[in-house]
């Protein structure tokens, strides 16, 4: 090859290069936005992914950012797949993100020691490891508003009540159907524990990644086994295809309890049969919101948005605006505490130390009663908060209860144990010497 | 000794103490294998005719199930939209035959076999680009399929009989039966066991091969749209789907790659052995054991049957 053709091929390859990479200049905070929208979990990841994308954009729209800054957004299609939500990591750490959503516990694991080195502050909004809420050990990563841990009590509590307090429960057999990975697993040390505190029996029925179509084994077991209530731990096509299985298999629905991620089409996938099945959620669904409607004039209606019309409101889209209603509150908080417009990582990280979304300003942002109070600081990284339990009937989640509180006292010292645990296992984990700015 | 009466006593005592859910199991066994089974043909017929393992069985089951319900939420009859479905199946097959196989002939079978990744990967690229990531739900009541259940007592319990299983079942089997009376009574299937037999020798009778690729490809087609619409009617149509084809590898195993009983008979006792399996053993070690049981299963056939129950069985002389 002649050293004309040489470098003309490595100019040809820079120019490529070049147009490759978004131009993220110095006046703007750049957030990548982990989502996948394509494999199997698609069905739960794209809501998400556009409820995300849309809030940030109509702030980008209406507001022209964050404090006059404008966002810079960058989607990396994962696919929930731990290595390539690492590279997508890899790829977006050089490019000064403000924080980054891994959107998979799977993802959110590897992340976790990396944080720190790189300073970027990962979110896993009610997701990852339970035990990072404790900011004193896990300076860079945030969970709120509620761990796996605090989910799991949450439903104990809830089904504990209906039966005449905790004690009762005694004797009781509760199944646990979960997706045979990081995420399912979570919280299976806690109901083991909890199980052996109050006296109830523990069934486990784990599904495999590539059986979450095919659960008839599953639901056969929990046919023989007879367990007096069964809890899901599901994503992506796993929930629906659970609905159908439990309804398939005569179980009683109003005793199908599951966490946070079933959508409105999973419930859907059991038909008339489906009713009665319920799930925690922390806030509201539908578009009855000024910053809602926002999003529909400002984004939807201008064509930027990848989402139909008629998704918008729905759970997990709202899901996902409230992961961004936690990124633009910490992006806002940074600025005011630093003082700087446009923020670094280290700077969200403080900023995220301070959020503080009181009903006051849930309404300034257009949110009013969206969604529960939430104060995060130095030490916790989590809020705790509680979470109220919904039921299917038929065409729309009803929301049947308060606020149900975690046994922050049962949890607590689980969580305390296994974020210290943590530590040790890991030689060399860091001690905190990050500045706090709120220690309340 | 504990472990030994839990493994080899208590499972058949817990037979003999529930029959019911013992009859359950074994239902639920051969529905699961019967749509095992169908999968497998798809990978069978291919195998048959062109010794190439088609990677990409998986996402034509999803991929023909995703143009059948995209085109009835477009508006189009549920019927009219199966046929066209089907037509899709077989402008695919003409494609790959012409854009995929034709330019690798006389290439060695491992080329193949990677373009069938290659083809795997880009189904599934196109498929999202037309259709999104989101599950679907099969649309059940417009093609007529059988919804609710039959609970019949007996056995001092209950059998929970699905409709749609038991059309799932029985259209699965006529499926079967018309492929092989096809390829067995006609000339095209005669052509087609020709092929399989020898390229050369069949070029040689004027046979033409590229036609009975595109038969096929078109036939694994169809089998996958049946496949597709059965499976999506039970748990939605994904792209998950195409994972549960993989399941079909151990009954490929078991069955041989070229027997079209095989595939039957391997699907059932694969479906069947991975229910028993986690039912009645999987307790004993946490559950999820159907994941690799099919494939012990099929392995310890293998000890005995190393060509399958139904391969041929290759005698070289040195």
């Amino acid at each position: 090859m002649s050293f004309r053709k040489l470098s003309l091929g490595l100019a040809a390859a820079t120019m490529l290069a070049g147009t490759a990479l978004p131009a993220f200049a110095q006046d703007s905070i750049y957030v990548p936005l982990f989502t996948y929208r394509t494999g199997a979990f698609a069905g739960s990841g794209t809501y998400i992914a556009d409820g995300m994308h849309d809030y940030l954009q109509m702030l980008n729209q209406r507001d022209g950012g964050i404090g006059g800054v404008k966002l810079v957004l960058e989607e990396c299609e994962t696919g929930y797949d731990t290595k390539k939500g690492v590279e997508c990591y890899e790829s977006v750490k050089g490019k000064n993100p403000v924080l980054v959503n891994p959107w998979s516990t799977g993802i959110t694991l590897p992340l976790i020691p990396r944080a720190s080195v790189d300073k970027i502050p990962i979110l896993s909004m009610a997701y990852g490891l339970s035990a990072s809420a404790r900011g004193d050990i896990f300076p860079w990563i945030f969970n709120p508003p509620s761990t796996y841990w605090d989910g799991l009590s949450m439903i104990i509590r809830y089904i504990g009540e209906k039966e005449g307090g905790l004690e009762k429960l005694k004797g009781k057999k509760i199944g646990f159907i979960h997706l045979d990975a990081a995420f399912g697993k979570e919280p299976v040390p806690l109901l083991q524990e909890l199980a052996k505190d109050i006296g109830f029996e523990v069934a486990l029925y784990p599904v495999a990644a590539q059986d979450m179509q095919n659960q008839s084994s599953q639901w056969l077991s929990a046919r023989r086994d007879r367990p007096d209530y069964m809890v899901m731990w599901g994503w992506g096509s796993m929930n629906g295809a659970a609905v159908k299985e439990a309804v398939r298999s005569g179980y009683p629905m109003d005793k199908f309890y599951s966490v946070w991620w079933p959508s409105e089409d999973d419930a859907r996938a059991g038909g008339a049969g489906a009713k009665g099945f319920k799930m925690l959620n922390w806030h509201a669904v539908g578009a009855n919101f000024p910053a809602l409607q926002d999003i529909q004039k400002h984004v939807v209606d201008k064509g930027l948005s990848k989402s139909p019309k008629d998704k918008v409101g729905e759970l997990l889209y709202n899901r996902g605006v409230y992961n961004s209603l936690l990124i633009a509150e910490a992006i806002a908080t940074a600025q005011k505490v630093t003082g700087k417009k446009v923020v670094t990582g280290e700077d969200v990280r403080r900023g995220l130390e301070n959020i503080k979304l009181d009903p006051a300003r849930l309404k300034e942002l257009g949110l009013e009663g969206f969604t529960e109070q939430l104060v995060l600081s130095c030490s916790d990284h989590n809020g705790h908060r509680p979470a109220f339990m919904q039921e299917w009937d038929g065409a729309k989640w009803v929301k049947i209860s308060d606020p149900i509180e975690p046994m922050t006292d049962r949890v607590k010292a689980q969580l305390d144990a296994a974020a210290t645990d943590y530590a040790e296992k890991n030689a060399g984990w860091p001690k905190r010497t990050e500045p706090c700015d709120n220690a309340s | 000794m504990d472990i030994l009466y839990k493994v080899f006593v208590e499972p058949f005592v817990f037979m003999g103490e529930a029959p019911d859910l013992l009859i359950q199991t074994l239902w639920e066994g051969l529905v699961s294998g019967v749509l095992y089974a169908l999968i497998a043909l798809g990978f069978v017929l291919i195998f048959k005719a062109s010794g190439v393992f088609n990677f990409a069985q998986g996402i034509m089951v999803v991929f023909a199930a995703l143009i059948l319900v995209g085109l009835y939420e477009k508006g189009v009859p549920a019927f009219l939209a199966l046929i066209l479905a089907a037509l899709a199946m077989l402008v695919l097959a003409v494609v790959v035959e012409r854009v995929v196989l034709r330019p690798l002939v006389n290439q060695p079978d491992i080329i193949l076999f990677m373009a069938t990744f290659g083809l795997t990967y880009l189904l599934i690229g196109f498929g999202e680009l037309i259709f999104g990531g989101n599950p679907r739900e099969m649309i059940t009541d417009a093609l007529l399929l059988p919804q609710g259940t039959t609970e019949i007592d007996a056995l001092g319990g209950s059998v929970r009989i699905q409709h749609l299983d038991v059309a799932a079942a029985v259209i699965a089997s006529l499926m079967i039966g018309l492929l092989a009376v096809f390829f067995s009574k006609t000339r095209i299937g005669r052509a087609l066991r020709a092929v399989a037999d020898s390229h050369k020798a069949a070029l040689s009778v004027g046979i033409s091969l590229n036609q009975i690729w595109v038969i096929v490809w078109f036939a694994a087609g169809l089998v996958a749209l049946v496949a597709g619409i059965m499976w999506g009617a039970r748990s939605g149509v994904s792209f998950s789907l195409q994972i549960i084809a993989l399941k079909a590898l151990p009954v490929l195993i078991l069955g041989g790659f070229t027997s079209i009983p095989g595939a039957i008979i391997g699907g059932l006792i694969i479906g069947v052995g991975e229910k028993l399996g986690e039912f009645y053993w999987g307790p004993l070690v946490g559950g999820g054991i159907e994941t690799w049981l099919a494939y012990v299963i099929a392995l310890l056939f293998l000890l005995y049957r190393p060509q399958g129950l139904f391969g041929e069985k290759i005698i070289e002389r040195i």
